[in-house]
């Protein structure tokens, strides 16, 4: 469905990605782990247009995505929930999920879609008239998930959903990961919390300073003793 | 003393409508690209060149009932079409190349289109238009002529005076703000024009051809801009083509008074402006209004630095 092959990108004189390949198949979660600065967020917003690579390839459903500008690959089902969430501060909730479905031109499935974003997570709906900005760090990532989805993504990109959120919060949002996911969205999930993420993948991508260095299944790279001892504190 | 303070009060709303319009133009445009277009002033100032021209094509001084009316919505509507493409085209051929340019760029290049639309304006000036009175004198000051029947509304015998031409500079500003309102607050391009303000990078991600609100923005402030002019000059009655210098400077601390990037702020603020100009004028002396005007405002922001309705505190991130 989506294939990187040879990516490299940069910022000014500073290499970033070194030519990263990983592919995504149809129906799968999977994870990019690593740390801080490896390079993880620049290959989403690579993916997603707002980054243009150096060289390498980058093709969706077949298509070459490289050329196109961020709109465009929305409208081909790629979409990207970016990290710290960047919900809108100053328009609601209801509003943020509307932005969600911008390009969309079906209202009847639009309207199905708040429906399950809102059964998905029921505070949003308590909330939906609040402007986002008023929301706490776990309702905002709820939100920019089900904003997300409102674009109704073919393949979904998570950046970091995790990020400074409690336990608890963590596990319902990888539960509805794993929910949309059985539901037929395609899942490519970046995170530093490795287990959890690594748990719910079905395959997943090292990332070290720029290069893939590991790549598996989710079990394989749990047992892993290497990846054990950087990743998951063992 | 009653009468005086009325009578002010409709001077003083009626200027800050038109500064009140102009300062949206800058203050849309500043939400979403963080840059202040000098040149908007003098878009205003050329397009009241273009009323003044059009006023004299339709042959509307000494015209009234239908035919008045009627060549008074043509010459808006033409301006304000006029306003919006000239903004448009300046921000595609100057703005939009320099868009990830540092911001010192696209600053220099709007204080230089500021000046080419100065000399344009001089150069519309010097045409031979019977309406310019004759006009080899380009740089000289044009008389807009009064085209709206002068009589008070209030009646001869009353001590306050209220034009048609009051009512309807208040009246139509009103309207014109009360559509961009709905516009902002309820159509799918207002409600991604804020998406775009508020964080351009998510706006994109989500679908929004964030170049494309960039150039609605523009069509809208430039738009709001020329039909300013028009009233502007009804209600002045006279035009200049360094009249978007002092305007535009005007209109643009209303903007940043209201809290830059602020829609109801800008308003806010011109009508503020509006209102302390024209007390200042009748208590202190005209011949220190920019004294007592730019003194007030200062003391606003020394207290409220983002503006009146500007957000005092950095947004959480």
């Amino acid at each position: 469905m989506l294939n990187v092959a040879n990516m490299s990108a940069s910022y000014g004189a500073i290499d970033v990605l070194k030519g990263i390949s990983l592919r995504v198949e149809e129906g799968e979660i999977v994870t990019l782990i690593g740390a801080n600065g490896a390079g993880k967020t620049t290959t989403l917003m690579c993916i997603s247009g707002l980054h243009k690579p150096r060289s390498g390839q980058l093709t969706f459903l077949g298509q070459d995505i490289v050329p196109m500008a961020p709109h465009h690959i929305v409208r081909l089902g790629l979409v990207q929930s970016p990290e710290g969430r960047k919900v809108f501060p100053r328009m609601t909730v209801a509003e943020n999920l509307e932005m969600g479905a911008y390009t969309r031109r079906d209202p009847d499935g639009v309207k199905t879609d708040y429906e399950r974003v809102y059964s998905l997570f029921p505070v949003l709906q308590e909330r939906k008239t609040q402007p986002a900005g008023t929301l706490s760090g776990g309702e905002q990532q709820m939100l920019a998930v089900g904003r997300a989805m409102m674009a109704k993504p073919r393949l979904l990109l998570l950046d970091e959903p995790s990020l400074g959120l409690a336990p608890l919060i963590v596990a319902r949002i990888f539960e509805v990961i794993q929910t949309l996911n059985q539901q037929g969205t395609t899942v490519l999930l970046v995170e530093q919390n490795a287990r959890m993420a690594l748990r719910i993948a079905h395959r997943g991508y090292v990332l070290e300073t720029g290069t893939v260095t590991m790549e598996g299944t989710g079990v394989e790279l749990l047992a892993d003793s290497r990846v054990q001892a950087a990743y998951l504190g063992e | 003393m009653l009468d005086t303070i009325l009578q002010q009060l409709i001077i003083g709303l009626t200027n800050g409508m038109v500064f009140a319009l102009v300062a949206l133009g800058y203050t849309m445009v500043y939400g979403i690209l963080e840059f202040i277009n000098f040149a908007h002033g003098d878009v205003f100032m050329l397009t009241s060149f273009l009323a003044l021209t059009l006023v004299g094509l339709f042959d509307l001084q000494g015209a009234s009932g239908a035919s008045l009316a009627g060549g008074l919505c043509l010459v808006i509507l033409t301006c304000a079409l006029f306003g919006a493409g000239l903004n448009y085209v300046i921000d595609r051929l100057v703005y939009k190349p320099l868009r990830k340019a540092p911001k010192l760029a696209p600053l220099v290049s709007a204080i230089g289109v500021s000046f080419i639309l100065q000399n344009l304006g001089l150069f519309w000036g010097g045409m031979p238009l019977k309406v310019f009175g004759g006009g080899n004198q380009a740089a000289a000051p044009k008389a807009f002529p009064d085209i709206l029947p002068a009589h008070n509304l209030l009646g001869a015998g009353s001590g306050l005076t209220l034009m048609p031409k009051d009512v309807l500079v208040i009246g139509a500003s009103l309207v014109v703000m009360a559509a961009l309102y709905g516009v902002v607050r309820f159509s799918k391009l207002g409600k991604a024009m804020r998406a775009t303000a508020q964080d351009p990078a998510a706006a994109r991600l989500m679908g929004i051809d964030v170049d494309q609100v960039i150039g609605a923005t523009f069509l809208v402030g430039g738009g709001l801009a020329g039909f300013a002019a028009v009233i502007y000059s009804l209600y002045i009655n006279t035009i200049h083509y360094q009249m978007g210098y002092q305007n535009g400077l005007y209109a643009f601390t209303a903007a940043v008074v209201g809290g830059i990037g602020n829609i109801p702020g800008a308003v806010l603020g011109g009508l503020l402006l509006g209102l302390v100009r024209a007390y200042s004028d009748q208590f202190i002396g005209a011949q220190w209004q920019p004294a007592v005007l730019f003194g007030i405002l200062i003391l606003i922001l020394i207290f409220r630095p983002s503006g009146l309705l500007g957000s005092t505190a950095r947004e959480k991130v």
